[in-house]
């Protein structure tokens, strides 16, 4: 038995490779995503351990790996207390500033938006590597503020060699400062920070520049001695330091440290694993279909086996062990694809900022075996149901010419396919009303459900569509039209199992299209409702920057008021807490927050405005007390007020001096600039323009400006999402591509019959295509229509989340049903060509 | 060439056991005013080691009679015995079993695995039970059908003789308790016909194979020990020991519409 399976599967080398692709790309995108957060992973924690020393003293929750910049210090008396202790062998303090920004010779930001500016002073630490930090590799160390090295890889991307001026954008004390490039140095042992730059100051510069000149430090490194471990070492120190400042082992640390990213990086998994999901139900769809069809042209065969004595239970393990190999070779290919894979996602991301060019990309046994079982389990499962029909062919079918399979009835169809809708809304329904990553994911079942539900349903749902389209076909294309629509309709499960897997593609595109012109409505909304002041500066990327451009521009004689907006993380009650910080004075003047009595009577010191929702989640109310925990300690807050959601870009509002409290540095994130009554709009713009022209990054904006620049972020995840989601459409298009070549294999004769009565290989090739398009239209139209209600349905659930406006992008939905028609002409090309080549004569007399 | 009839007319001295039986069998196509009857109540018995003809006009039921008494399609009611079994109480699992080990059958349009070579398509109905060849048996088979040259070929390879002989090789590989064979030389000329009908008689002559074989050629019939008539799903007819000639002429009898009510031999 098994020696015919594998014949069986030799002999359809091209059937195997069709049906094989949808595993093929399934498993590559499971497979890729985790040798990519696998070599995102290995990056970041090379980059963790090349910096960490055998003890790290810092400000406890200062210059971690996720921490904003901290204006807390450890003083220099410290270090020579440290520096007495035995078990120290060196010890190396060090400053280091976030917001310092490369500006290369076109004037453009190095590493465009994204990923973090650096700088450190120079020191000779070594880290727990064995390696040193930093080392020289060419030139000299910088002496003074006017010099600088350059870590490597930012020296090449940003095309400045020895000798260089370069310019700097900075957060200190300079907004923007020009310095000689003396040296380049090489970090760690990997090359490369991951996309971020690094820019190397003289230790005393450091001071001077970034910390007003104080003899303090950001923290100080600790080398043990010969035969001191780090705990000892650590033991040792910890006395010796001040309040509030801590000592940790450098195996701590780094592990510490680690962590933070792996949840970030978790994340990425999960966001592309998802994508992932959706390419694997799209494909199996597609592997359904195939060996349904193999198993329909196979019957007779079949059917002579059972003849032969093979049991029922025999011809089902034939089939599915045909699945098994077929899963098997899908998924070791899919492996070596994903691999492939995980590099083009290496260089989609890098469009994001993040450089992995030094990173290695592991094949790690987990992912070996996640991407095999994935594999086979989606190809069984496919197989299952075609291998449960292939059993049931009566013996005696061995001795018709024409031989039917047994099909459940399109009734017990629609009955499964109407509970699983119903069930999926039902599933989505509490998905709504419950919370964070449960409620996520039962919406996301739900989705699936009715997905499933609607395309067991769609050989009924569909008919309409594909009569209709008979109709034009007939009108249009004459006897070639009607055939084609014959076509379609005779074997309604497979047109629409093939129109499912284009349909679930579809569908998420359109939903993605719906929520994402939506955000962007309630963004304009926002902004037009709340944003009263005349003009913001911004930078693009939201990065802060230094809080001396808002100092300069109060002082223009045409600006009134100006609001300096932070932005800050922290944890509230031990979930996320996006930040916004403000002072009271000029805020009424930018802001139309509509809140119950005078905003300056409720947002004071102390206070803290939370926005609706939020304030729902965590059932807070006025008058409450709530703990706000930054990286340098917790603050206690009192609740004034909310808010309602999308008038800010934050959950919480505080004042300033929170932040401060929280060990926070001042930089400042978005300006709000009303203009002095009377003023010229063009001289308040050429005088603003003047002061932020120095830094690439930061413009200045009126407030549709301002909502584009919001809306462009929003489209930019939207293209990422759509880059994403065009594997699952791939998958599907060729879902068409094969049922079609199977149908033409399958219907040989006949072709050749209408060869022989006349038909050209023109209108032979035109049927196959028509018949093609009616397959695609059919996918998207219903894709787009499920699109459609899950959008509107998911809008209307996060609308108290600040996406408050449906807004359906009808022109763009249209053109995904006119490219989906033209796909299916493309999807024709090969299976027409098939079918227009067959010998006439040969066709007529196959068995 | 009738030689080998002649020679079997002294009866096979083994058993006169009955090796399948059908008792007032009956199978009904379709529903209310379009039900057809293939099958009207049949009852007749195939001797062990005989090699029996079933003939009858196109649409008379021979092939449903085939199918129901291998154990393919299950009858609307009466009941078939293979030896002692009554097949039509048996359940699919058992049916199967059945057929594997018991029954061989040979079709009209070969029913070749295209993608096995001839040995292994020989060999198939053993693979599919997980049985090993017996080698000795193999050989003879194989030699019988005069295929050794060709084990190696695809049936596309193969002429509709040869392929039909491997059909006819794989019946009989398992040792099965009976064969059926529809129209087994319905595709073939008369040279390959004459090459799968004495095939056919030397394995019931020399290892006492039992065999029905629907045909409608009077030579084929004369091949054979006994000839079955059937006409609209009944049995009207039988002869022993036929020639071409007789055959014949009770065809000629029988759509001339002298029907005769009961065996006309004596
Ligand atoms: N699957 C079937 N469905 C309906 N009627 C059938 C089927 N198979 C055979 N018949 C009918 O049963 C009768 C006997 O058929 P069959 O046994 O094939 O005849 P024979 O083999 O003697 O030519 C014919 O009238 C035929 O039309
Ligand atoms: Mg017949």
């Amino acid at each position: 038995m098994l020696r015919i399976t594998m014949r069986n599967l030799l002999a359809r080398k091209l059937r195997l490779v069709l049906s094989g692709f949808a595993i093929v790309l399934g498993v590559a995108f499971v497979a890729g995503s985790f040798i990519f957060t696998d070599a995102m992973s290995g990056a970041f924690s090379g980059i963790i351990k090349g910096t960490t020393a055998d003890v790290e003293v810092a400000p406890k929750g200062a210059n971690d790996f996720d921490s904003l910049q901290d204006r807390r210090t450890v003083p220099a008396e410290v270090v020579d207390k440290l520096a007495g202790l035995t078990e120290a062998q060196s010890v190396h303090p060090y400053n280091q500033q976030q917001g310092v920004y490369v500006i290369d010779p076109d004037g453009d930001l190095v590493g465009g938006s994204g990923p973090p500016g650096l700088a450190f002073n120079y020191s000779d630490t070594v880290a727990i590597t064995g390696e040193p930090i930093l080392s020289l590799t060419e030139g000299e160390l910088p002496s003074g503020t006017s010099e600088i090295a350059l870590e490597e890889s930012t020296a090449e991307r940003a095309g400045y060699g020895i000798g260089d001026e370069v310019e700097l954008v900075t957060a200190g004390r300079d907004p923007t400062m020009t310095a000689t490039l003396t040296g380049l140095m090489r970090f760690g042992s990997a090359g490369g920070l991951g996309g971020a730059t690094l820019v190397i100051f003289d230790p005393d510069a450091m001071q001077e520049l970034f910390f007003t000149g104080q003899d303090v430090y950001s923290g100080i490194s600790l080398t043990a001695a010969e035969g001191v471990s780090q705990e000892e070492l650590r033991d040792a120190a910890q006395p010796l330091l001040p309040p509030g400042v801590q000592a940790r082992t450098g195996d701590d640390a780094a592990a510490a440290n680690e962590a933070g990213v792996q949840e970030i990086l978790g994340f990425i998994n999960t966001f592309l694993l998802v994508f992932a999901g959706v390419s694997l139900v799209v494909g199996t769809f597609l592997i359904i279909n195939t060996f349904s069809i193999l198993v329909a042209q196979r019957s007779r065969e079949l059917a002579l086996l059972r003849a032969l004595g093979a049991s029922k239970r025999q011809v089902n393990r034939s089939v599915l062990a045909e699945a098994l190999a077929v899963g098997l070779l899908g998924s070791t290919i899919g492996i070596a694809v994903g691999y492939l894979l995980a590099l083009g996602l290496k260089a989609l991301f890098a469009f994001f900022g993040l450089d992995l060019s030094g990173a290695s990309f592991p094949i790690t046994l987990r992912t070996v075996l996640v991407s095999y079982a994935v594999g086979l389990v989606v190809t069984m499962i496919a197989a299952y149901l075609p291998a449960r029909r292939a059993a049931r062919i009566a013996p005696v079918a061995a001795m018709r010419d024409d031989v039917a399979l047994p099909e459940s009835s399109l009734r017990r169809r629609l009955i499964v396919g109407a509970v699983m809708v119903v069930g999926g809304v039902g599933l989505m329904a509490l998905g709504f009303a419950g919370e964070g990553e449960g409620g996520l994911a039962l919406i996301g079942a739900g989705m699936l459900a009715i997905l499933i539900g609607v395309a067991l349903m769609s050989p009924v749902l569909g008919r309409p569509l594909i009569y209709g389209l008979g109709a034009i076909y007939r009108r249009v294309f004459g006897t070639v039209g009607s055939l084609a629509t014959q076509n379609s309709i005779r074997n309604p499960r497979r047109t629409a199992a093939t129109a499912s897997a284009l349909m679930i593609g579809l569908t998420l595109v359109a939903l993605m299209s719906i929520l994402g012109q939506s955000a962007s409505a309630s963004t304009d909304k926002a902004i037009r409702e709340s944003l009263t002041s005349e003009y913001v500066v911004s930078n693009v990327v939201g990065a802060p920057f230094s809080p001396k451009i808002a100092g300069q521009i109060r002082e223009l004689p045409e600006v009134e008021t100006v609001a300096q907006f932070r932005t800050a993380q922290a944890e509230v009650d031990g979930s996320f807490a996006f930040v916004g910080a403000v002072d009271p004075n000029g805020f009424a003047e930018a802001f139309d927050l509509p809140i119950p009595g005078a905003v300056t009577a409720l947002f004071r010191p102390g206070t803290v405005l939370v926005e609706e929702s939020t304030a729902d989640r965590g059932k807070y109310e006025v008058g409450d007390t709530i703990p706000m925990e930054f990286q340098g300690g917790t603050v206690k807050l009192k609740l004034t007020a909310t808010f309602p959601p999308g008038a800010l870009p934050a959950n919480y509002l505080v004042t300033p001096d929170t932040l401060i409290k929280g060990g926070l540095e001042p930089l400042d994130s978005i300006l709000f600039i009303t203009k002095q009554p009377g003023a010229a709009d063009a001289d308040l713009r050429a005088a603003v323009e003047k002061i932020t022209s120095e830094i690439p990054t930061v413009t200045l904006k009126n407030p549709q400006e301002f909502a584009a620049e919001q809306k462009e972020q929003i489209n930019l995840f939207l293209y990422l999402i759509y880059a994403l989601l065009g594997l699952a459409v791939i998958i599907a298009v060729l879902g068409i591509v094969n049922t079609l070549a199977l149908s033409v294999i399958e219907r040989t004769r006949e072709v050749g019959l209408l060869r022989a009565v006349g038909l050209s290989r023109r209108q032979l090739r035109r049927m196959v295509r028509l018949e093609s398009v009616a397959v695609a239209v059919l996918g998207a139209v219903l894709g787009v229509l499920m699109g459609i209600a899950f959008g509107v349905a998911l809008q209307r659930a996060i609308a108290d989340q600040g996406i408050d406006v449906l807004s359906i992008p009808w022109l763009r939905l249209a053109v995904f049903v006119v490219l989906a028609a033209l796909v299916g002409v493309l999807a024709a090309v090969l299976p027409a060509r098939r079918a227009a080549r067959l010998n006439v004569l040969r066709a007529i007399t196959t068995e | 060439m009738l030689g080998a009839t002649v020679a079997d007319s002294t009866a096979p001295p083994h058993d006169h056991s009955v090796a399948a039986r059908a008792v007032d069998l009956r199978k009904v196509y379709g529903e209310g005013g379009a039900a057809v009857a293939a099958l009207d109540g049949v009852s007749v018995d195939f001797a062990a080691g005989e090699f029996t003809a079933v003939m009858g006009p196109s649409g008379s039921g021979k092939s449903t009679l085939m199918h129901c008494l291998a154990a393919l399609d299950t009858a609307t009611s009466g009941q078939v015995f293979l030896g002692d079994t009554d097949i039509t109480r048996l359940d699919d699992k058992r049916l199967t079993t059945l057929r594997r080990d018991k029954i061989g059958f040979v079709f009209q349009a070969y029913n070749l695995v295209p993608t096995l070579t001839a040995q292994e398509n020989i060999e198939l109905p053993l693979a599919i039970a997980g049985r090993k060849p017996d080698r000795a048996w193999f050989d003879t088979v194989v030699d019988t059908v005069d295929l050794r040259s060709r084990l190696s070929h695809r049936p596309n390879e193969l002429s509709g003789g040869q392929q039909q002989r491997v059909a006819c090789a794989r019946a009989l590989v398992s040792s099965p308790d009976i064969v059926f064979a529809d129209e087994p030389t319905g595709n073939l000329d008369s040279a390959a016909s004459a090459e799968v009908l004495s095939f056919l008689r030397r394995s019931v002559d020399e290892h006492h194979q039992t065999i029905v074989m629907v045909t409608h050629d009077p030579i084929a019939a004369a091949y054979t020990d006994r000839v079955v008539f059937l006409d609209d799903g009944r049995v009207v007819d039988e002869i022993r020991e036929p020639t071409a000639d007789r055959v014949l002429e009770q065809m000629k009898m029988l759509s001339s519409g002298a029907v005769a009510g009961t065996p006309a031999e004596g």
